[in-house]
């Protein structure tokens, strides 16, 4: 069985159907590209998958528990993490503390030994911190973890959300236009951390992103999106010589 | 001497205005929203005092434990059957609805325990300190007071920037969506921030009532209002704000009352309000908002 089934997956707000029977299955451990032009609802099948969209029909189902409709937060802990196109960091928060937000639901002291700061707390905190710290080596930030997060450069702020997303300890991790703005060294730069990420933690990661170059090289299977149906599904040498593809991106008569 | 004797008693009133302040600063930082039934709150601590340790005569500590937890019940409830409905709803209706849960307050207060004002029996058990040979009388009230509002300051810090739980609010407050899709709990949040929003409501009650000993249902209202002001003139949504925000008001009002007019004392408070907004429009502490174009 695969590590997400999503089946017959449609809303509609409205009289518009955003998305419309979309299926899907993830692999534990692939790569995963969800692409299609503009307003084709990319973004909306994110929001389905980590709840913040009711979907208004079919089945979303994580390693077997079905999570349709489910809350985010109860997503969340089954294992479903995200990042935004637009980036979402607490911004007045320092870089050490946004990972450890991800962290939220490992925590295992209550809120008494925290004000108190008995040894079980220190520990904890102690265990936290240099979890948190691993994740930012990963990413190159462990010189800025007392930061704020609004101070770091764009590239950084990216790769601190994929560190906040992966404290959440996903089976799944989701980012939505990961290279958008940035330069071609840092693309490649994110390519390798993707790949990297993917290998070190054995996850399954699903991305939307306009960077065709950025797709085709990492992507073992790429999903297109038009409309909120999907036109077309394979490797990147199949897709970029799909018709249909071509039609969506560049306009045609179909 | 006596200008010492005037600012001590300001920032003891001060200190009360904060703890109140606390409230209405947290929740407009996590829940976005003014809770103006906050105020009436305290006054239901206060009769609760008033009854187990005036008519019951219960340990005045053990009043004071009690009074918090049907604070804190009442405020999680408040927060469940009336604003958790309206999350998601425009702005003026959640304020509308608090403005009804207080006038909701204030008159089953009326109902259950009359109008009249009853006289408060003092929680504090200390006796006066007299200082430079009795030049300098400093209240038992007074100095509990200032002491309580330290320490809840200190561990409220310590809560909100060093704990799991506190990050969480923190995440609330900054971005609530992208804070459930980290895993948090954005309801038991904002739940908690009633609880604790409310438990020091119960705790300035107690002392509010002890330092100025008449209780009756709208003994709330007029401290619920300053203590808005004084989170407001701290920047609201800042913790710090409402601390530095509290304690100013107090010293303001209680040395205009000494110096200028005791009619005056609460129109000069206002005054200094409107005149702080004119200069810094987000309050001492406030955030500066940046909007993007």
């Amino acid at each position: 069985m695969a590590l997400l089934e999503v089946s017959n997956l449609g809303i509609a707000f409205g009289g518009l159907q955003a998305v419309a029977q979309l299926d899907l299955s993830v692999e534990k451990g692939h790569l995963y590209g969800l692409i299609g032009p503009n307003g084709a609802g990319k973004t909306t099948v994110f929001n389905m998958l980590t709840g913040v969209y009711k979907p208004t029909e079919g089945n979303i189902v994580l390693d077997g528990k079905d999570i349709t409709g489910k809350s985010p937060e109860l997503i969340s802990k089954a294992g479903i993490a995200r990042t935004f196109q637009n980036i979402r960091l607490f911004s007045d928060m320092t870089v050490l503390d946004n990972v450890k937000v991800g962290m939220h639901n490992q925590v295992t002291y209550n809120m008494w030994t925290g004000i108190l700061r008995l040894p079980a707390y220190k520990e904890k905190e102690h265990e936290m911190n240099r979890e948190a710290k691993k994740l930012l080596e990963i990413f190159d930030l462990d010189g800025e973890a007392n930061l704020k997060a609004s101070q770091l450069p764009y590239g950084k702020q990216r790769k601190l959300e994929i560190a906040r997303a992966l404290a959440t300890n996903p089976k799944l991790l989701l980012l939505d236009e990961p290279a958008a703005g940035m330069n071609p060294n840092e693309t490649e730069e994110l390519m390798q951390t993707v790949r990297s990420v993917r290998d070190q933690f054995g996850i399954a990661i699903l991305l939307i992103e306009h960077d065709m170059n950025f797709v085709m090289g990492i992507c073992e299977e790429i999903t297109v999106l038009d409309y909120g149906r999907v036109i077309a599904r394979g490797d990147g040498m199949t897709i970029r010589n799909n018709p249909k593809v071509i039609a969506a991106y560049l306009g045609g008569d179909d | 001497m006596q200008f010492l004797t005037y600012l001590i008693n300001g920032i003891s009133l001060g200190s009360v205005y904060a703890l109140i302040a606390l409230g209405y600063t947290m929740v407009y930082g996590i829940a976005k929203m003014l809770n103006f039934a906050h105020g009436d709150v305290i006054m239901i601590g206060s009769y609760v005092v008033f009854f187990a340790f005036g008519s019951f005569g219960l340990n005045p500590i053990v009043s004071v434990l009690l009074s918090m937890v049907v604070c804190t019940i009442l405020g999680i409830t408040i927060e469940r059957v009336a604003y958790r409905p309206l999350r998601g709803a425009p702005s003026l209706a959640v304020l509308i609805t608090a403005i009804g849960v207080s006038y909701l307050l204030q008159q089953v207060a009326q109902l259950l325990w009359k109008s009249d004002p009853k006289s408060f029996k003092s929680v504090v058990g200390l006796q006066p300190v007299s200082m430079f040979g009795g030049q300098l009388v400093i209240s038992g009230e007074t100095i509990v007071t200032i002491a309580a509002c330290i320490v809840i300051m200190i561990a409220l810090t310590l809560f909100i920037n060093h704990t799991s739980t506190g990050h969480a609010m923190l995440a609330v407050s900054e971005d609530r969506g992208a804070a459930q899709l980290m895993g948090v709990n954005v309801n038991a949040t904002i739940s908690l921030t009633f609880a604790i929003g409310s438990a020091l409501a119960a705790v300035a009650g107690a002392l509010l009532c002890s330092s100025y000993p008449t209780l009756q249902p709208t003994t709330g209202a007029m401290p619920g209002i300053k203590a808005f002001v004084a989170a407001v003139f701290g920047g609201i949504g800042s913790i710090p704000g409402a601390f530095i925000g509290g304690i100013l008001l107090g010293v303001i009002e209680n040395l205009s009352k000494a110096y200028i007019s005791t009619q005056l004392s609460d129109a000069i408070v206002f005054m200094v309000l409107i005149v702080v907004l004119l200069v810094k429009p987000t309050g001492l502490l406030g955030k500066k908002i940046n909007v993007k174009v």
